[in-house]
């Protein structure tokens, strides 16, 4: 890598308040401050966003892709996490 | 063909009398975001960088929308972007100066949009026939001016070459900026003594943290530069207007 | 059986792929599921090599075209005739820098970096789309680069929203939000030329009449000289093929010229009762072939001047690099 490449940077944009911030994309900037100013120009040209995190892409570390990881099956086979697992009587409200 | 500059700045004075804004500060005003839009808008295809095509781009649409808005107070748009010959337009002679490397670009963004901050600041803050205008532009002003800073300190503490480039960037556009301090007939609530103290203390902070030197030499004179105001460009400008009116020109009383 | 691509993405963790192991045939057969499930391909999922190397020629050419593509049209920016068209041209060749960008970062995710395709592109080994190799001459190109260029690209564009491979699909589904405008301000300038005084109606006749053929050339070689076409649509990169795209864009552009009261430069063309689509004349192929090889009338001039200004920034990047070198304390973070 020569010095004139500026490294990666993963942008989330928060698109209302009240709302997370969710991936919109990448793009490279020399440090943090111009990819916050780089994100802005570039991911928020129709107002999309009110808020911007920018991190380095190298600084993400991301789960194995394989789906039968056991990483997420575990998390498969437990439905009571789930609110339709649940029998409740018709005509009970607010639960 | 001939005639229709003359017939334009006829009907704008009889506009400006009508509406009662003071038309000789909306054109210099106006006049100063239309072409510095202009030249922003050359550097389109052309940016150092993907991003920075992205950024400059977006100052150059701000400072059009400003443009056409100010303009729009004193008469119709495009006869007054299209149709004056270049005596009648009153844009700073910085503004009409050419591109240049990035750097000079970047030292005309930083002496224009802190200067423009300051003054919509001012505009916002009374109640003139200026104030909503000024009220938004504020805000894409204080994004312009901050966009020139970052880069004044990445070019002034980047690299040798970097350093020197954008030294020599301010050192030649200084003599432009005293003339941006020129009382404008019509914006009488404006404090310009104040106003160029705070641009000045601005300038050397900024260019002090970019470990540059604030240049030296004359801000204005009468043999050197600075009558833009009243119409007198340089000669690059000329050439700019060419241009720009060609085509609306070529083809007189068109809708487009 | 560690990939070049592979290599490159070791660089960029988020980024990371898999090359194959020794359970390659368990990949290939949980891919091949994935894309006959209709599922996307995420950039950490296992890929065959091929696969990855179409995407990222394929992204590459798309981002290579946004980019040249600017300069046609930036070509009038200062010439605009009126303020309001200025804005909305500036806006628009902005956009393409935008999604330009959008493209990169997503070749990005198959483990290629930027520096590399934009030295693909200034080195010739990568292209970008033919038509960019044909000249804006007068303001109605502007219109017709909208209308029928965009259109064009729509047209292609639309179905690679649901493109087996994610994020390519999911820069698609902004760009395409992003390009709505795009085609019908080029529509909207024709209009008023074609309505306006003689000479701007037969400028507006003249860009459509350079413009039409080269369009339709955008759609790629007929389905039988293609050669990606099969793999790419079993892939489900693609999913319709040149001739059909062709023609579809064919059938939607008739009516819209004759509301525009311009006219195709096409004798052939005329509606076809049985096929319920349009017939049209024969394309130039060779003319395609040749604006391809270099031999169109801007090649030259689109690479030079994307080279001059990539190499004359290059001292604005590099001052950047080394001002954010000196100032950045979280070394650790600017780690590429």
């Amino acid at each position: 890598m020569t010095t004139a490449d500026w490294p990666l940077w993963e942008v989330f944009v928060r698109s209302r308040r009240g709302l997370s911030h969710t991936h919109a994309g990448s793009l490279h900037a020399p440090d943090a401050e111009m990819a916050l100013r780089n994100a802005r120009d570039l991911y928020t040209r129709r107002g999309e966003g009110v808020s911007i995190w920018v991190v380095p892409s190298a600084a993400i570390t991301a789960s194995s892709p394989d789906e039968k990881d056991p990483f997420f099956e575990p998390a498969a086979d437990k439905p009571y996490r789930h609110p339709t697992f649940y029998e409740i009587p018709e005509g009970v409200k607010h639960l | 063909m001939t005639a229709q500059p003359a017939d334009t700045r006829t009907s704008l004075t009889t506009v400006s009398r009508e509406t009662d804004v003071p038309a000789a500060a909306a054109l210099a005003l106006g006049d100063d975001a239309l072409v510095l839009s202009h030249r922003l808008g050359e550097w389109i295809g052309h940016a150092p960088v993907l991003e920075e095509e992205v950024a400059l781009t977006n100052i150059a649409l701000d400072l059009l929308g400003q443009a056409r808005v100010l303009l729009s107070m004193v008469g119709d748009e495009d006869e007054l972007a299209y149709l004056r010959e270049e005596r009648a337009f009153t844009n700073l002679q910085l503004v009409e100066q050419p591109n240049g490397d990035f750097a000079h670009t970047i030292a005309r963004q930083l002496y224009f949009s802190v200067y423009q901050h300051l003054l919509y600041g001012q505009l916002a803050a009374g109640d003139g026939p200026f104030a909503p205008l000024a009220a938004k532009a504020v805000k894409e002003t204080a994004y312009h001016r901050d966009h020139a800073e970052q880069w004044t300190l990445r070019l002034g503490d980047g690299t040798q070459a970097s350093h020197e480039r954008m030294q020599r960037a301010c050192e030649a556009l200084w003599r432009f900026t005293g003339e941006m301090f020129q009382p404008v007939a019509g914006l009488d609530s404006v404090d310009w003594t104040g106003l160029e103290a705070a641009w000045l203390e601005s300038l050397e902070d900024v260019l002090r943290r970019a470990t540059l030197t604030l240049p030296e030499g004359p801000r204005s004179a009468p043999w050197a530069a600075g009558a833009g105001r009243q119409g007198v460009h340089t000669e690059p400008f000329g050439r700019m207007l060419a241009e720009m009116q060609h085509l609306h020109r070529s083809h007189p009383g068109a809708t487009w | 059986m560690a990939t070049a691509a592979a290599q490159h993405t070791a660089r960029t963790p988020a980024h990371d792929a898999r090359g194959g192991a020794p359970d390659t045939d368990a990949h290939q057969r949980a891919f091949d599921a994935a894309i006959a499930a209709d599922e996307r391909i995420e950039p950490r999922d296992w890929m065959p090599d091929a696969y990855r190397a179409t995407l990222i020629r394929q992204i590459a050419q798309h981002a290579h075209s946004e980019i040249i593509g600017m300069q046609p049209e930036a070509n009038w920016i200062t010439r605009a005739p009126s303020l309001r068209r200025k804005a909305i041209l500036m806006a628009k060749v902005q956009d393409e820098a935008g999604h330009g960008l959008y493209l990169y970062s997503a070749a990005e995710t198959l483990g290629v970096s930027r520096d590399e395709l934009l030295d693909k592109l200034h080195s010739g080994r990568q292209k970008y789309s033919s038509i960019f190799n044909y000249p804006t001459l007068t303001w109605a190109d502007v219109g017709a680069i909208g209308w029928l260029v965009d259109g064009a690209a729509i047209t292609n564009q639309v179905p690679l929203c649901r493109c087996s491979y994610g994020p390519y699909a999911r820069a698609m589904v902004r760009i395409c939000k992003e390009e709505s405008f795009h085609q019908r301000q080029g529509y909207e300038l024709l209009l008023a030329l074609s309505r306006g005084t003689p000479e701007q109606h037969a400028m507006a006749q003249d860009a459509v009449n350079r413009w039409w053929w080269p369009s339709l050339m955008m759609f790629g070689p007929p389905d039988d000289e293609s050669e990606h076409s099969a793999q790419s649509m079993a892939w489900k990169i693609k999913r319709h093929s040149n001739d059909e795209l062709r023609q579809r864009f064919v059938d939607i552009c008739v009516p819209q010229a004759e509301s525009l009261g311009l006219t195709l430069p096409d004798p052939d063309l005329k509606w076809n009762e049985e096929r319920g689509h349009y017939d049209f004349g024969p394309i130039d192929w060779d003319e395609f072939w040749q604006v391809i090889k270099g031999n169109g009338p801007c090649n030259e001039q689109r690479m030079a001047q994307r080279r001059r200004a990539h190499d004359e920034g290059a001292w604005v990047r590099e001052a950047a690099a080394a001002y954010a070198a000196k100032h950045t304390h979280d070394k650790e973070a600017r780690r590429g």
